[in-house]
């Protein structure tokens, strides 16, 4: 396995927050980049988030939230992801954050935050960069 | 005096050796400095001619399709007098925290001059639940105000005559219960339900196109909708009981026509299942109004909105054979667009805000939300508000636009572009009718591809620089620190929790459990006047149902639907 394997990407909707226009166009932009992606849709619990992820074996998880929800569903999911032995699936976060949550969010593991008016080539091209695929899990396991 | 609106045949020949002497010069101009754009476009990607002339409109008839304003087919607007009697309401969408900081941002409003009141609902109450519910974790009047009884709305409204001023609620799968609570709160303070005004959002259908605040399926969604329209008719003859709603459509990335077609199509719906649950056409389309989103494109969208007028008339006369003037015409909120809005230089939002308004009112609005500069963060801040506020005040008070009625009819560009709306709106609407109607098209994905379509198509040209918006693409700024963005303390949650704990202690339980039981008889039977959820609620509701308590047995009685996540 390992390099040649595609990336998975789960994009997931935390919480009530029904804006989901960025979810859907960051989808697409990582589909076209050659990932594969799974899209939760909305309305999404973080144990829900966390189990596609774990179930689906994603390499990242990239939280869309617009309504200010983050400050619960964040660090429960990176919680969560830890209490399952699953933290080599790495988060990253867009929408709108507060500014000074910001470094927050980063201090509890979350990769890295996009906010308005980022590209989505930058965001195709960080993933690219940062993000490798997990070791097969279930493979190393035995 | 009208030989000059419909030119004659040798007019038209000498226009059409003008325009084409005039194009030559064009081209001859632009070999020595060419176009600023490979394409001039719409925001919506329509594409725009350099000039246009009696050409474009020369099959026009001034009486079909232009007219006067207050008569078919209300292109030029829905009242014979428009702004030069009454200005539109003045309706800034508001809610914040808990219900005491959203009435008080309520009496700030209604203090500065703004005349009608709206109502934001936080994402717990706009989706059926209790702020105790686990799904609500973190969410409690951070993006509205949290409502989960009708003590809430009793606090929501302290202070505040309800048979004067109008109050909308963008509350859509439990608008039956928000609206149930309203009246019975309305009732409790000495107010008859006969001179109630306002509008509930409650329109399903765009719910399951963009806003995704879900709750049913699409079939038992329509049958509360019709409900709450059989109930209106019935009850509170002033209620608008559905505000169909383009906005959202737009907002989740779709075009002016795509908002446009889906949003009519959707009221062509509403009224089918009037009909179909035995009302007479004329009894509650008058009831029916729209919501419509202005975008940036100045131009496009006071087309729009000339056209929705028209397409409407057309629809209401034609396909329902309508004979009440007030069922053809098409009264409308706007909202200016969020989605324009840019978190960099958010100053800049004002001059977006109001530009926006200004088509609004070009094209006809009656009632308008301006968005706050800060918006695109948060909900917005006292100070913030007042600027949005003040915007629409100026543009109705010092500008002159509110002289003169439907001031661009007769522009050759305006009324062509009303037209080609119109038109393109017709392909979809036929398009939707093979389909086998709107629920038919959402069950088989039609409307929110064409929208994401749509939405991925315009990222694709704002990073290609084929579009600009200034500070995001053009003109490269950060996003700054604002000093007056508002924070919502998470501490209310607990406090809402526990208030609400404490509200159904107190409650009779025998009469809860009682009403509670009439509202499941009902849900459970086939839809009708006696199986009419509304007056059950108001008792229920009355008797201290909790929102989620009532969203519940909905869900229990008619199943549940859920996002099927495509993109």
């Amino acid at each position: 396995m390992g390099k040649d394997r595609k990336l998975r990407i789960l994009v997931a909707k935390p919480g009530l927050d029904g804006h989901d226009r960025g979810a859907r166009v960051i989808a697409r932009a990582f589909r076209d980049s050659g990932f594969e992606v799974i899209y939760t849709g909305c309305h999404q619990t973080p144990e829900q988030i966390v189990n596609t992820a774990i179930q689906e074996d994603v390499d990242l998880i990239g939280l869309s939230i617009l309504s200010g929800a983050h400050t619960y569903s964040f660090p429960r999911i990176m919680e969560l992801l830890k209490e399952s032995n699953a933290e080599d699936i790495r988060v990253i976060g867009g929408g709108i954050f507060p500014l000074e949550d910001i470094p927050k969010l980063k201090g509890i593991g979350i990769r890295e935050i996009f906010e308005p008016g980022a590209k989505l080539k930058d965001i195709t091209d960080w993933v690219e960069q940062n993000i490798s695929p997990r070791k097969a899990v279930a493979f190393e396991g035995k | 005096m009208l030989k000059k609106v419909v030119p004659s045949e040798a007019e038209l020949e000498r226009m059409e050796k003008e325009h084409g002497q005039w194009l030559e010069e064009y081209k001859k101009a632009l070999k020595k400095m060419p176009e600023r754009l490979n394409r001039f476009s719409t925001v919506s990607d329509l594409e725009t001619r350099a000039i246009y002339t009696p050409l474009d409109i020369a099959g026009k008839d001034f009486f079909e399709d232009i007219g006067s304003p207050g008569c078919y087919p209300f292109t030029r607007g829905v009242q014979s007098t428009m702004y030069r009697a009454r200005l539109w309401t003045m309706r800034m969408f508001a809610g914040l925290g808990t219900a005491e900081d959203t009435n008080k941002r309520f009496h700030y409003l209604i203090n500065h001059g703004e005349t009608g009141l709206s109502t934001a609902f936080d994402f717990p109450t706009l989706m059926g639940y209790d702020t105790d519910s686990p799904l609500a974790r973190g969410e409690c009047g951070k993006c509205g105000v949290a409502i989960d009884t009708i003590d809430d709305i009793q606090r929501l409204f302290a202070g505040i005559n309800l048979e004067d001023v109008t109050t909308s609620m963008t509350i859509n799968p439990p608008a039956s219960i928000i609206w149930a609570m309203y009246i019975a709160n309305a009732e409790n303070q000495g107010f008859s339900r006969k001179r109630l005004g306002g509008t509930i959002q409650n329109d399903c259908l765009k719910e399951f196109i963009a806003q995704k605040t879900l709750m049913l399926p699409p079939e038992p969604s329509l049958r509360l909708v019709t409900d709450t329209v059989e109930f209106g008719t019935r009850e509170v003859p002033r209620w608008n009981t559905i505000s169909i709603s383009g906005y959202h459509i737009r907002e989740a990335g779709a075009t002016a026509v795509q908002e446009l077609a889906f949003t009519i199509y959707d009221g062509i719906t509403y009224v089918e299942e009037g009909i179909k649950r035995g009302l007479s056409v004329d009894e509650f389309a008058g009831r029916l109004s729209f919501f419509w989103n202005s975008h940036i494109d100045f131009f496009e969208e006071i087309a729009k909105m000339r056209a929705s007028r028209r397409l409407w008339a057309r629809i209401m006369k034609e396909r329902f054979g309508a004979k009440d003037p007030r069922s053809m015409l098409m009264r409308f909120h706007t909202q200016t667009a969020g989605c324009s809005l840019t978190a960099q230089e958010p100053y800049n939002n004002v001059i977006r805000t109001t530009t926006e308004a200004l088509a609004a009112v070009l094209g006809g609005t009656q009632s308008l939300h301006t968005n706050s500069l800060d918006e695109v963060y948060m909900i917005p801040s006292e100070e913030a508000v007042l600027i949005a506020l003040r915007t629409q005040q100026i543009l109705a008070d010092e500008i002159g636009v509110t002289h003169v009625i439907d001031p661009l009819a007769g522009s050759y560009f305006v009324e062509a572009l009303t037209d080609k709306m119109e038109e393109e709106a017709n392909a979809y609407i036929r398009k939707l009718d093979d389909l086998g109607g709107m629920v038919a098209a959402i069950e088989r994905d039609f409307p929110q591809m064409e929208i994401a379509d749509a939405a991925f198509h315009f990222q694709q040209q704002i990073e290609s620089g084929e579009k600009t918006i200034i500070g995001v693409n053009k003109y490269l700024s950060e996003r700054p620190e604002l000093e007056f963005v508002l924070k919502i303390d998470d501490e209310i949650e607990r406090m809402q929790v526990e208030r609400t704990n404490r509200f159904k202690e107190s409650r009779d339980k025998d009469r809860f459990r009682k009403a509670m039981d009439e509202l499941r008889r009902r849900c459970e039977g086939p839809p009708c006047w006696d199986n009419n959820v509304m007056p059950a609620l108001v008792e229920a509701v009355r008797a201290g149902a909790t929102e989620q308590e009532c969203c519940g047995l909905y869900r229990e009685a008619f199943g549940v639907y859920t996002d099927p996540g495509t993109f």
